[in-house]
């Protein structure tokens, strides 16, 4: 962990991780359970290699067009690479924002106070689950283009939800997570 | 394929599921939905099956495992589950206090009154202590914030404490 992130308070914070230019990304379909590209590790990724680049662009626009969807990952459009698009600026739990951004390679570093809440995702779209998960966090993670290391302290929901596309990269849904044996419910439409 | 319902209640102990189960996938049964728990120590199973075989195969085929301790029905099941309740919202209710008759009674008469529907419902009590947690949907015509009211004052004339909060989840 660098200085600049370590001395950093628990504050409130705003930190938006500069983005390499991407190119024209393309929409595409989601994978949804059961699956086995949603089920299986997905592996390294080149953040260099221009199909990785295109992919990260792929990852944004696909994650744009989607009503409500806050993240996305390569293994949740059929592609088994460690890479995923987040954005939580817009939803009202967010404390902490690093903005729009691509990670690869992505990993947890530190998380720390647990809190239970249910969750949902676009590729399980008949259940959700009540989850623990970590309100801070420090992860690190490549950006596409550059392949700069970044690594960052977060919290609230942009750490549930980077905990959420991390378990995508791993091959892990919330299902894997759910907290006891009467933790998932089928899907509510709320108003 | 037909749709039974299969209860089990009775005197827990270990294995019974995996005795009835095997029992029904010999016969092709497929266990759809089902909960389980332990009420005060007593076991209570549920479950959805749908299986190619008549009620008699069925009951046939669980019926080994009934006893004097343990008991096992099966209800033959329609298609639907549920009246469609249109558009809805969904809220959970949580209650504690002391224990006493008609808690449950008083406020889930009032919600049905209100035209709610409760899609979970457990109670439990230990010692003194009674906890009530209700999830339901509520139609959109109704006022959600009238309907806590009446349930909060309820509650008080109980002497039990009442929450009642919008059902939450974040689709990641």
């Amino acid at each position: 962990m660098s200085d600049s992130v370590s001395q950093e308070s628990e504050a409130e914070q705003s930190q938006t991780i500069v983005m390499p230019e991407l190119p024209e990304g393309r929409l595409l379909d989601t994978v949804v359970a059961p699956a086995e590209v949603l089920s299986s590790p997905c592996g390294d990724a080149d953040p260099t290699d221009p199909e990785v680049i295109q992919l990260a662009a792929d990852l944004i626009a696909s994650m744009r067009v989607a009503p409500g969807c806050v993240g996305l990952a390569a293994n949740q459009v059929g592609v088994p690479l460690r890479v995923f698009s987040l954005d939580v600026s817009e939803h009202p739990k967010t404390r902490t924002c690093h903005g729009e951004f691509v990670l690869v390679n992505a990993e947890i570093l530190e998380a720390t106070r647990n809190q239970k809440a249910r969750e949902g995702c676009m590729s399980v779209p008949d259940f959700t689950g009540d989850v623990k998960r970590a309100t801070r966090l420090v992860v690190r993670g490549q950006l596409p283009v550059t392949g700069e290391w970044v690594e960052f302290r977060t919290d609230a929901f942009e750490a549930v939800a980077l905990q959420h596309e991390i378990d995508h990269t791993n091959g892990f849904l919330f299902l894997d997570r759910a907290a006891g044996a009467h933790a998932i419910h089928p899907r509510q439409t709320y108003l | 394929m037909s749709s039974f319902a299969i209860t089990v209640v009775g005197h827990d102990k270990p294995g019974i599921i995996a005795a009835v189960t095997k029992a029904l996938a010999e016969h092709g049964g497929n266990v759809e939905d089902s909960t389980m728990t332990l009420l005060r120590g007593h076991f209570a199973w549920t479950l959805l099956v749908s299986v190619e075989a008549d009620q008699t195969e069925i009951e046939e085929s669980v019926a080994p495992f009934a006893s004097d301790d343990l008991s096992v029905t099966v209800l033959p099941m329609p298609e639907a589950g549920h009246d469609d309740l249109g558009a809805h919202a969904s809220y959970w209710v949580n209650v504690h206090g002391a224990d006493r008759p008609g808690i449950v009674a008083t406020l889930t008469g009032a919600l049905a009154d209100q035209g709610g529907n409760i899609t979970n419902l457990s109670t439990r009590l230990v010692n003194d202590m009674y906890v009530l947690g209700i999830d339901i949907d509520l139609p959109q015509s109704v006022d959600a914030d009238a309907v806590a009211a009446t349930l909060t004052s309820l509650a008080s004339d109980l002497g039990v404490s009442l929450s009642m909060n919008a059902a939450d989840e974040d689709v990641l």
